[in-house]
């Protein structure tokens, strides 16, 4: 159990240290100067003054050091939480910005995340071997797993919002409301939820479906099922033991899509301007704020790693063999 | 995105050594090929539609040289009203058409080379990591798993956020160096499962170099899983592109479909009720991306017998 979880931890340090790496090299080593299009974002100032906010920047984000001290300087400030100050947010820490931001994406993640994998899973394994459902479900789900976030996005929130006026068509809660422990605030906080929400249970839904109505062909064609069937087991259990196999791929495809699901997260938020972790992006891209940038960016690290890890761990609960495994190898 | 997750977790079959033998059996395993693919729904519908989108993407631009850049009309038009704009005008008066048929063009070459790309840093990868073994398969899978849980998008945001002046090509040369974790991951493994097999070992008893017998031995008898996992790489590759686009780091100064959600978004098309400035892109998305993931599970029955449907 330690080795396994050794090893696991051990290359997300890895992982880690590589992409603060990358966060670091990409702005001192991509071709142009970012300290240039700062200054120049002050207009109709004198050249000397534009030397000495040169100075005063290339000073302030210790540019001027030798490339091992910048290094070093990078660490610490990680370390000790300091992503740097926004441009965007008018001298907010970054990382406070970021915090704020946070909730509401992970209010929009966590839920669609988990729903639609379980209502993924549950109506694939019911498509297959039922014709007429399977005729229904496979072409919706190859349509949804192609279709792109901001576009599922964009037309609930035309049809839906702007038409029907169902819905309120954006932000995250009223612009006539303040962030209170009402009722009032939290019928509105939902209300607001809603199609994000749905846009992002909707794209990941089909592309589970199709996984696990593949899955679960593949397992009834199985050894094993075949075995069962010639036994006389009834088709409920054998059923039941193909989904339970057919369950552990799925898992494992959580882990890999994560990044996806990132990225489709940020861009439904910005169809919605949806207060989160994607509109930041938005608003950091707008205002060419890199430190906001590079902040959001470890931030997302850090939170695809932490969910890595869970996955991890409710691989080996979900999967009697990983365990026994352990076992045998420490005995 | 679940077809990306199959190829990593499902055991693909192997082809039958028939395939890499000249002459004779070859012509039988083409005409094999040939007898299933026409039976198969899935891959003749999908062909279909790649060829009509191939079609508005290559000629589109020709037969209606209107440049997607520059007012071509009234604003906001209905796609009904002006026979000259039959998809519309977008805020500013240009031409929804030659903006998708440009768009389409510039979503084929990003496929087509971010994929590209992508295949083969992940084949030389997977091939070598798969071959060799020992420790330089334990260094490059470490290399894999650790890129494999970076998101790509994330990088590319950082990436791309720093340059002024942005291309269709350097975006998919990004993407190519960014998707490529989960096929070196897929196709080391099925290298892994073909390095024993016996007619490898003649091969390297009769002294053919390490790169001779993947280049010579190997890689044609995964050549149709190889070729999958380039299906699979183009359509992501497309949605990595729409999704950069979106956010505001599209091509400057040339068209793209995600930079035409883009710009309805920016230019509230949502709130003006310019439905047809929006729709088009994400529905020339689908098509494309959706047609690539059918041919590829269509393909993928016709190459295994083992999921064929007689």
């Amino acid at each position: 159990m330690r080795r396994y979880f050794g090893r696991k931890l051990f290359t997300y340090l890895i992982t880690f240290f590589v992409a603060a790496t990358i966060d670091w090299m990409i702005p001192r080593f991509m071709p142009g100067d970012p300290v240039a299009g700062l200054v120049s974002q002050t207009n109709g100032i004198s050249p000397t003054a534009a030397q000495a906010l040169a100075d005063y920047y290339y000073k302030l984000f210790g540019l001027k050091e030798s490339l091992p001290a910048q290094y070093l300087n990078f660490w610490n400030s990680l370390l000790h939480g300091n992503l740097g100050l926004s441009v965007y947010g008018h001298g907010t820490p970054v990382t406070d910005m970021i915090m704020a931001a946070v909730p509401y994406t992970l209010a929009l993640l966590i839920p669609a995340i988990l729903l639609s994998w379980w209502a993924g899973n549950t109506f694939g394994a019911l498509a297959a071997r039922r014709k007429w459902l399977d005729n229904t479900v496979l072409p919706v789900g190859y349509i949804l797993t192609a279709t792109p976030y901001m576009w599922l996005a964009l037309v609930l929130s035309f049809v839906l919002a702007f038409s029907l006026r169902l819905f309120p068509l954006s932000g995250g809660y009223g612009f006539n409301l303040e962030p209170t422990l009402t009722w009032l605030f939290f019928t509105d906080l939902v209300a607001h939820w809603v199609l994000p929400f749905l846009s992002l249970f909707l794209v990941m839904f089909g592309g589970w479906a199709i996984g696990m109505r593949n899955m679960i062909i593949y397992e009834l064609e199985s050894d094993y099922s075949r075995y069962l069937e010639t036994l006389g087991a009834p088709q409920s259990l054998v059923r039941k033991y193909a989904f339970r196999n057919a369950m552990l791929p799925q898992i494992t495809g959580l882990a890999l899509q994560l990044g996806v699901i990132v990225a489709g997260a940020l861009v439904t938020e910005i169809v919605f301007s949806y207060p989160g972790v994607g509109h930041l992006v938005f608003a950091a891209i707008q205002s060419e704020d890199y430190f906001l940038l590079q902040g959001i960016f470890m931030f997302i690290i850090i939170g695809v790693l932490l969910a890595n890890f869970i996955v991890d761990i409710v691989y080996v609960i979900v999967d009697p063999r990983t365990r026994v495994a352990m076992r045998g190898g420490t005995a | 995105m679940t077809a990306a997750t199959d190829a990593t977790t499902k055991p693909s079959p192997v082809v039958d050594d028939a395939a890499k033998v000249p002459t004779a059996p070859a012509r039988r395993a083409r005409g094999e090929f040939l007898f299933f693919a026409l039976r198969s729904k899935k891959f003749l519908i999908s062909v279909a539609i790649l060829l009509v989108l191939m079609c508005v993407a290559i000629l589109g631009p020709i037969i209606d040289p209107t440049n997607p850049l520059a007012q071509a009309g009234l604003p906001m038009r209905h796609p009904t009203l002006d026979p000259g704009n039959w998809f519309g005008t977008t805020y500013f008066g240009e031409d929804v058409f030659a903006q998708f048929a440009n768009g389409l063009r510039a979503s084929f070459f990003v496929g087509l080379l971010g994929g590209g790309l992508g295949a083969a840093i992940g084949m030389i990868i997977g091939f070598v990591a798969g071959y060799r073994g020992g420790w330089i398969d334990e260094i490059l899978n470490m290399v894999t798993n650790v890129f494999l849980v970076i998101p790509t998008l994330a990088v590319l945001l950082v990436i791309t956020s720093y340059l002024q002046a942005r291309g269709v090509m350097f975006e998919a040369i990004f993407i190519g160096f960014t998707s490529w974790p989960w096929a070196a991951r897929a196709i080391r493994a099925q290298t892994f499962s073909l390095r024993s097999r016996d007619f490898i070992d003649l091969a390297k008893l009769s002294g053919r170099s390490g790169w001779k017998v993947i280049v010579f031995e190997i890689a044609p008898n995964m050549s149709s899983y190889l070729f999958l996992t380039y299906i699979l790489l183009f359509g992501g590759a497309i949605l990595i592109a729409a999704s950069l686009d979106f956010i505001g780091l599209g091509p400057t100064g040339g068209m793209s479909l995600g930079l035409m959600m883009y710009n309805a978004v920016t230019w509230a098309a949502l709130q003006l009720g310019i439905w047809w400035w929006f729709i088009p892109p994400g529905i020339g998305i689908i098509a494309l991306v959706g047609a690539l993931y059918v041919m590829n599970v269509g393909l993928d029955e016709i190459f295994s017998p083992k999921l064929r449907e007689l």
